[in-house]
């Protein structure tokens, strides 16, 4: 199951997070700060795949901005290198500049796609249908 | 986070955020919050009944509020009373409010449960999903009571839309992990399971999780699932690419379904139905198959999705083990992986190869992949695809190839990432023990282990070379003449001494014939290495000794007079003059017999599990090697290579210092005093009459106030106040824990304990003398603690005291603030040094870097304070930036001294440091920055 989901920059600022474990909160940030020290320090030779205390971290690098996800030994790694990949492509049809203005959408997207722990959708025009709907009751 | 969508407007809220964002200061952010929290208080109560959309707006600043760590004690009254709004994105608010603060107030759960119950019953897709996401959300108990028997019928009921389904599937999920209790099997489970055959793939996928979960607790009820998902599976293998429409990732059908599915049939064996079973076959056989067709894209995420199902499906054929065919299919697959260029996918082979070797029917295939994996162990740039490489030549070991991959992990260790040495030795120490045909190979395996990487060869290591020589009596002359041999070099490792010691103690003897080696050559030898060792080491030679003067009376005189040399006699540590003395009494009083009885050779150690296995079972979690090792083990027993094999349910683990009772030579630490001497206190294994309190809460914050300085009160209640003096130098410190009675009565049978874990033990000495058990009302006691750093340490000794007040007994436990840094050496340097050292500490080992949020005002003279107070020397005009802060100093320890460089950037803007810390050793580095951190 999924732990986490982070987004962070390279300068090591959480943009989103989401737990599907309880963590303290306090915790959180002690865990981010060391999950994106992990990243940061790998080159592009290396593995996406980190073995990181008793789980594992599977990430992807988007210019300067990082997505990683936390995982136990019950998921697929390379599932979840492409699944952080369909994530990136349903922002990038949704949100046509930066997204990070819109972090409750963003938040909308990841919800419709994990939900508990657990990919839940993954067809993109499913993904989008209830924002669609949310932003044409703003319209109106 | 302070976004706000457009057309939802909200100004009020955007302008508090604002706001609060502008404040310069906590105080001034307190007093904003302050203020708003009293506006919306009185808006609360105000007699005019608010519109929602206001309710809504308030609502929200008190989850912004919370969220910025603040406590919220009001307004969940008008959350809930937004739950029952017709309007979408007021329900919404009012249902995250309540996922975010729920408490149990019994009243308010009533009426929340009461609100998700009508919508729940609404009909509206929308209301649906949001009350089951807040189930999901908050999955406490009382709502498992409440929904866990109407959420199934939500679930299979043909009239809900797809996506309430999928919710549904994920909220029952949620509650089945909480409370499983609450979830009974039922009727509904069959129908579950249909949901496999839903139209709708977004229903499959959530289902498909529900199910395994299920089916890993409750085989039996879910094991018709096993042919829905395998026709499930089929019809996604061998669709067109174009028949699943949007499931469709780039050509590739259901990717993460099918995934999903084939993870879903792991948890059951192959099939027992041989229709069922042949379309499965035929499945993984198409997987395997389009492995090797021509891409439909030339696109990396067609190959990446691709490949996520044929490794989920080579993960289902080796959990079957059941099809050679299908085996040394995916075997010659991953071998094709292993030379790819994505290191993503070599490290993916490498680590399900790994589980391949372990069946019988593939491990011949994998063994041909031996050289590449060599190749890989040499040449892969990524440590961690490199561990995977020694896990993977672990596991293909076996009596035919492991002189060869004994070699090259020997000679991949001289260069082996520090991270992973320790790993690399208890492995290459296993293998060449139970592949040993020839156990002159044996000993000379582990001998260039400890030259090699002596620093990473645990206690285990070498306590096992130690049984295996005594136990085998054909290896006995040749293992003393190698370590004589190996202990002629002039600088050899500590733990070199340790088995040459005890091997020569034993085995000396055999070569004792030949004039190159000696008695007197062995002996001068040995005592040439005595005062470089540690004290657990010269307390093992201090026993080889006197097992020399039983062995070759011709150096009796000679080990005579070293021990009774002062250096022996009044050495400062009880452990060493002790044995010296009654080693040096027994050798004048004990007739020859006499002295050969005690003295006589060691019996042969019963036949156990290794404790080094036991060692890499505890590092790598038991699953790993336990199952590598049961199934090598049903494969044949003489593979076990040992004389008698140990029964594979051996009995339970020994611990290293069980082992080493066995070995009767070493102390188990170098604190652990016998329990009869009862001037130390610390003892751990002493029977004490109750057990030991948990720590006093605020143990820890009281434990961090004094890293930055030594004098102060650590603990206080109504009865008993501690105090504490202390001082260090160099790697020696002195402590005063004073005692303070507050009440006017006595307090009796006061004991005070020191407790230190086994790694503490050896690496900090504590030595303190009991207190009087009696303290008067009002009286106050001293208790002295004289404390040696042996070498670098991350724990903290726990002090327990246990007394009778008045007839109750009193037991507290609280955190005694030794820590590394106490031992710190300010030093002076100009800009030009700090920062040539600071270069030349640039491995990413030496460095720890932490970015936190500072937790008291930013105020740079208590910061400098701070600096000196943990003991470094603050360095004034080094940083070219004048707000960093740079320090350096040396901690001092007994065996060695480190050398620490610090450096302190504040951040005014975002209330932020960055600390770095460099130092030579990795364990020190670590520590100190999370000593320090704490401290701003």
């Amino acid at each position: 199951m999924i732990k986490f989901f982070l987004m962070v920059n390279k300068q090591g600022q959480t943009r989103l997070s989401k737990y599907y474990e309880h963590v303290e909160i306090n915790k959180r940030t002690l865990l981010e700060t060391e999950v994106i020290k992990s990243c940061l320090s790998r080159s592009n030779e290396q593995c996406s795949f980190i073995e990181f205390k008793d789980f594992k971290l599977v990430y992807r690098q988007y210019a300067a901005l990082f997505i990683v996800v936390g995982v136990n030994d019950t998921e697929n790694e390379m599932a979840i290198y492409e699944f952080i990949h369909n994530f990136v492509e349903v922002l990038d049809e949704y949100f046509s500049r930066v997204i990070m203005f819109n972090l409750d959408k963003v938040h909308i997207i990841l919800d419709e796609m994990v939900l508990n722990g657990c990919i839940v959708e993954t067809n993109r025009a499913r993904i989008l249908a209830p924002l669609l709907i949310l932003d044409k009751m703003s319209e109106s | 986070m302070p976004a706000v969508s457009k057309g939802d407007g909200m100004r009020g809220l955007a302008v508090f955020i604002s706001d609060i964002r502008n404040c310069k200061s906590k105080e001034a952010e307190i007093k904003r919050i302050n203020k708003e929290l009293a506006n919306i208080r009185s808006k609360f109560k105000g007699d005019k009944a608010l519109d929602g959309y206001s309710k809504k707006k308030y609502v929200c600043k008190l989850l912004f509020i919370f969220l910025l760590g603040h406590d919220i004690d009001f307004g969940h009254m008008e959350a809930v009373n937004l739950l029952s709004s017709n309007r979408y994105t007021e329900k919404q608010i009012g249902y995250l409010f309540i996922s975010v603060l729920v408490n149990s107030n019994s009243e308010l759960i009533r009426l929340i449960n009461n609100a998700i119950k009508n919508d729940l019953a609404s009909r509206n897709p929308t209301f649906m999903g949001l009350a089951l996401h807040c189930i999901a959300n908050v999955g406490s108990r009382e709502m498992a009571e409440a929904f866990a028997g109407e959420i199934p019928k939500v679930l299979v009921a043909g009239d809900t839309m797809d996506s309430v389904k999928q919710s549904a599937a994920l909220c029952l999920l949620r509650l089945y992990r909480t409370s499983p209790d609450l979830v009974p099997m039922g009727d509904w489970t069959s129908r579950v399971v249909h949901l496999l055959n839903d139209q709708h793939l977004g229903v499959v996928t959530a289902a498909t999780s529900l199910i395994t979960t299920l089916a890993q607790k409750n085989p039996e009820e879910f094991k018709t699932s096993v042919s829905l998902a395998v026709s499930r599976l089929s019809r996604i293998v061998t669709s067109a690419s174009t028949d699943l429409q949007d499931y469709t990732y780039y050509f590739v059908p259901a990717p993460w379904l099918s995934v999903k599915l084939l993870r879903l049939l792991q948890c059951y064996p192959p099939p027992e139905d041989p229709a069922v079973r042949g379309r499965l076959t035929e499945c993984l056989e198409t997987i395997l198959n389009k492995a090797q067709e021509p891409p439909k894209s030339k696109k990396v995420q067609h190959s990446n999705a691709k490949n996520a199902v044929l490794f989920e499906a080579i993960s289902l054929i080796i959990h079957h083990d059941s099809e050679p065919n299908l085996l040394v299919r995916a075997c010659n697959q991953l071998g094709q992986f292993l030379q790819h260029r994505e290191t993503n996918l070599r490290y993916l082979a490498l680590e399900s190869m790994c589980t391949l070797a372990s069946s019988e029917f593939s491990h011949e295939a994998v063994k041909t992949h031996i050289e590449t994996v060599i190749n890989a162990l040499k040449t892969e740039r990524d440590v961690s695809v490199r561990q995977r490489a020694v896990d993977l030549l672990y596991a293909m070991c076996d009596r035919s190839n492991a002189q060869q991959i004994v070699a090259e992990m020997l000679s991949y260790l001289e260069t082996a990432d520090y991270s992973i040495r320790e790993e690399i030795v208890l492995k290459v120490a296993i293998l060449a023990e139970k592949y040993a045909v020839d156990y002159t190979w044996y000993v000379d395996t582990i001998l260039n282990l400890i030259r090699i990487a002596g620093d990473y060869v645990s206690e285990e290591v070498w306590y096992r070379v130690i049984q295996i020589v005594i136990n085998r009596d054909d290896v006995q002359g040749y293992a003393a003449k190698t370590v004589f041999e190996a202990l002629q070099a002039p600088a050899c490792h500590e733990n070199l001494v340790k088995v040459g010691g005890y091997i020569l103690g034993e085995f000396g003897n055999l070569i004792a014939g030949d004039p190159r080696s000696s008695p007197l050559i062995q002996f001068s030898l040995l005592h040439s290495k005595f005062h470089l060792c540690s004290v657990p080491t010269r307390a093992l030679l201090l026993s080889t000794y006197i097992k020399f003067v039983n062995l070759f009376p011709e150096v009796k005189a000679t080990i005579q007079d070293v021990l009774r040399s002062d250096s022996q006699l009044r050495n400062a540590d009880v452990e060493l003059q002790q044995r010296a003395v009654e080693y040096l009494r027994l050798s004048t009083v004990a007739s020859t017999d006499i002295l050969a009885t005690v003295l006589e050779e060691m019996p042969p150690f019963p036949e156990r599990e290794s404790s080094i296995l036991a060692k890499l079972k505890k590092k790598k979690g038991p699953s790993t090697v336990t199952g590598l090792e049961d199934s090598k083990r049903e494969r044949g027993a003489d593979i076990n290579g040992g004389p008698e094999p140990t029964p594979a349910s051996a009995a339970s683990t020994p611990s290293p210092s069980a082992d080493l009772l066995g070995l009767g030579a070493a102390p188990p630490a170098p604190v652990g005093p016998p329990a009869s001497s009862g001037g130390l206190l610390v003892d751990v294994f002493s029977d004490s009459p109750s057990a030991v309190a948990p720590l006093a809460p605020g143990s820890e914050d009281n434990f961090a106030r004094f890293v930055c300085k030594n004098n102060g009160v650590l603990f206080e209640n109504q009865l008993l106040q501690i105090g504490l003096k202390s001082e260090f130098r160099q790697n020696l410190g002195r402590m005063f824990i004073f005692y303070g009675n507050k009440t006017s009565t006595q307090f009796l049978n006061f004991t005070p304990t020191l407790i230190c874990s086994d790694d503490l033990q050896a690496t900090l000495s504590l030595q303190t003398k009991p207190v009087d058990p009696t303290v008067d009302g009002g009286a106050q006691v001293r208790q002295a603690v004289n404390i040696e750093c042996v070498s670098d340490f991350t724990e903290a000794p726990v002090l327990n005291i246990q007394f009778r007040y008045g007839g109750t007994f009193q037991n507290v436990s609280v955190k005694l603030p030794i820590t590394l840094n106490k031992f710190f050496q300010p030093t002076e340097m100009a800009s030009q040094d700090f920062f040539q050292r600071w270069k030349q500490l640039s491995n990413p080992q030496q460095e720890v870097q932490n970015i936190f949020k500072a937790k008291h005002p930013m105020d740079t003279e208590i910061t400098k304070a701070k600096i000196i107070g943990f003991g470094s020397a603050l360095l004034e005009e080094v940083d070219p930036n004048p707000a960093n802060f740079v320090g350096a100093g040396i901690i001092h320890t007994k065996s060695t001294q480190i050398g620490c460089l610090l450096r302190l950037e504040p951040n005014l803007q975002a209330q932020m440091y960055r600390l770095t810390l460099r130092t030579s050793k990795e364990t020190v580095s670590q520590r100190l920055c999370e000593l320090l951190s704490d401290q701003f």
